[in-house]
């Protein structure tokens, strides 16, 4: 397992468009990658889960991944969540 | 026959297309096989996928792919781990029938976003239901419509078209529209004109004598919709089809002439745009400049506040395009009907009296320093001028171009090049700003009235009610009286006075609007042909003499059989 800190960048947090891009970005590992807000866990492979998860700007994520691809799977997600969202 | 709003000019003939809103009926039962429910169950969603990806296909091909996104992300939730899951362990562990699993599980979801007490996800619960209900109309085997894949030439029959409806709309498909609610200046009718597609709104609930595949004849002046015409009467309209055709053909020649009257006074016909997409049409039709460019849309078509660059490249795209003929900005005029999904708002008594417009701006100056930077970076790539929304008294206009100065400042330092001289001007909209007029008009460089608004303030009508939409009157003598009012302040202090309302396109106002003297006409684009042709065949001086006695009216019927009988 591995663990990452992610902080949201983006001025209008994670709803739908962006929402859709952590999702896209998760499917494309094969580890089980969570996203952890307030002590509470979501799939990052679910739409519905992350955008339940609500998160708002200078929110601070755990990613949580676990499998073959992990470290991978974390660096990717981070990277997407504090950068590929700003726009 | 059924009779209402004509919105937008033209005649079509076709079948019917009814989109309706009805909800399934979902049974609960028990099954014995699991397994095939299961399976009937993953049929359908692998088949709602199918038609989801050409949905997307055919929106990215004709609209681009930024229009396509609501329905990707329609397509990330049927591919959605945990929800599909959730519906499936339904079916397997609890052996319920797969309509009845999959409306619980999405009316749970959909009422988890709902609670969460912000407008965008809200609206996301919409798209929970719009999902499964593409899901359980192919587990029910109903057929149903999606404006995108519509393929033979239909006339749309709704009880009202959403933005999102209007944006999937291919024009080679769809000949007309005819809706259950709106006025003339409904987000509806606005967009017809702007398609120029015929449309006739607020039918009522007489609209529900209409079945899909009738034959019917739409007549978007006269607001006049025929049920299955009689062949004289069909043969009668397709004469009038032709007709309407020809004289369109025949304004074109108005296309290229200055908007000048018989005896040599030359006033400006400007179009209204809500994107760089309308400047063709303005082009087109000849507009001798762009009297109102709703910024609006451009934060409305996206799920984030627009980027300061975002704008420039808009703004710069419309001021390239007109090649130096004025361009009006509008600064955000958000609020009212108008909601942004990412910007929550409160919920209010009265949004129409409440927090919208250079209100909101005023308050979020982060979000009004962004457009006015954008606005202010793009004036050197044409004539641009800036115009703000809904002031009602003058410390509002002072704020505002303090704000706009102190940009201006900013960016100087930055070595931004800019049009120093940009014309600032207001919206005159509210009673209180043109009972004020002659006050405000020194301190800034033009007005445009924008009679929308004008009229529903001043007579005090919501213009969306239905029942107390007679009153909402262009021809109330209180409308005419502000209006000539705010001309000869705006004349005194030595500016121009516009007109943005879609009064300024209403052929028979014309004359008496140019008799009062306004400088400018702002209206759709598919209305300035028209316009000019009354314009160029009127007399100045004559509009002058007969828009006189006007003021002294004191019934709006007197008015119009007044015009009548004397403006030609």
């Amino acid at each position: 397992m591995m663990e990452k800190k992610a902080i949201v960048k983006s001025e209008s947090g994670i709803h739908a468009r962006p929402a859709l891009s952590v999702v896209k970005e998760a499917s494309k590992f094969k580890s089980e990658v969570l996203i952890v807000k307030d002590g509470n866990e979501y799939n990052a492979k679910s739409i519905v889960a992350i955008m339940c998860m609500a998160a708002i700007k200078n929110d601070e994520l755990i990613i949580r991944t676990s499998g073959a691809d992990e470290e991978a799977a974390a660096v990717a997600m981070v990277k997407v969540i504090e950068e590929g969202l700003v726009k | 026959m059924l009779k209402a709003i004509g919105v937008s000019y033209g005649i079509a003939i076709g079948k019917a297309l009814i989109i309706k809103e009805e909800v399934p009926e979902i049974k609960e039962s028990k099954v014995e096989d699991q397994v095939s429910e299961l399976a009937r169950f993953d049929n359908a969603l692998k088949q709602s996928i199918t038609e989801l990806q050409k949905v997307i296909e055919g929106v990215i091909e004709k609209l681009g792919s930024e229009k396509a996104e609501i329905f990707e992300a329609h397509l990330c939730m049927l591919e959605d781990p945990e929800f599909i899951g959730s519906i499936q362990k339904k079916i397997t562990d609890e052996k319920f029938n797969a309509e009845f699993s999959l409306q619980t599980v999405a009316t749970q979801t959909a009422t988890i976003f709902e609670n969460m007490d912000n407008e965008y996800m809200t609206e996301r619960a919409a798209d929970i239901r719009d999902v499964t209900k593409r899901v359980l109309n192919i587990l029910m085997g109903i057929k149903v419509v999606s404006i995108a894949e519509i393929q033979d030439e239909c006339i749309l029959v709704a009880k009202d078209l959403t933005p999102s409806d209007t944006a999937q709309i291919d024009k080679a498909k769809i000949l007309a529209f005819v809706t259950e609610i709106g006025g003339r200046t409904a987000h509806t009718s606005i967009i017809a004109r702007s398609l120029e597609l015929p449309a006739v709104v607020g039918v009522g609930s007489g609209i529900r004598v209409i079945k899909d595949d009738d034959i019917l004849i739409v007549d978007g002046e006269e607001g006049i919709i025929i049920i299955n015409p009689d062949e004289k009467t069909l043969a009668d309209y397709k004469k009038r089809q032709q007709e309407f055709i020809e004289f369109k053909n025949q304004l074109e020649k108005y296309a290229k002439m200055a908007s000048t009257t018989t005896d040599g006074k030359t006033v400006e016909l400007a179009a209204n745009i809500g994107s760089a997409v309308d400047v063709e049409s303005v082009i087109k039709n000849g507009a001798e400049g762009i009297g109102l460019f709703r910024t609006e849309f451009l934060y409305m078509s996206k799920d984030a506040l627009p980027t300061e660059e975002e704008q420039f490249g808009e703004y710069k795209t419309v001021l390239e395009a007109m090649n130096g003929k004025p361009v009006i900005i509008r600064t955000l005029d958000i609020g009212g009907d108008k909601k942004l999904t990412y910007l929550p708002m409160d919920e209010e008594m009265n949004p129409f009296l409440g927090y919208r417009a250079i209100r909101l701006c005023l308050d979020r100056t982060d979000i009004f320093v962004t457009q006015l930077r954008a606005l202010v970076r793009a004036s050197s790539y044409g004539k641009l001028k800036i115009m703000f929304p809904m002031i009602c008294n003058l410390q509002e206009l002072r704020m505002a171009k303090k704000i706009l100065e102190q940009c201006k400042t900013e960016l100087k330092s930055e070595g931004v090049v800019f049009d120093e001289n940009i014309e600032v001007g207001i919206m005159i909209e509210i009673p209180s700003a043109a009972v004020m007029s002659d006050i405000l008009a020194k301190e800034v460089d033009f007005f445009s009235i924008g009679t929308n608004d004008l009229i529903q303030y001043t007579l005090a009508v919501d213009r969306m009610n239905e029942k107390i939409s007679y009153l909402y009157d262009f021809y109330h003598p209180a409308v005419l009286r502000l209006i000539k009012t705010v001309i000869d302040n705006g004349h005194n202090a030595g500016i121009t006075v516009n007109m943005c309302g879609e009064m300024a396109g209403d052929t028979n106002l014309i004359p008496v609007l140019l008799g009062f003297g306004l400088d400018e006409f702002s209206m759709s684009a598919s209305s300035i042909l028209r316009a000019r042709k009354t314009i160029t065949s009127s007399s100045y001086e004559e509009c002058k003499k007969l828009s006189g006695p006007i003021l002294s009216f004191g019934d709006s019927d007197e008015i119009k059989e007044y015009i009548k009988a004397n403006i030609k």
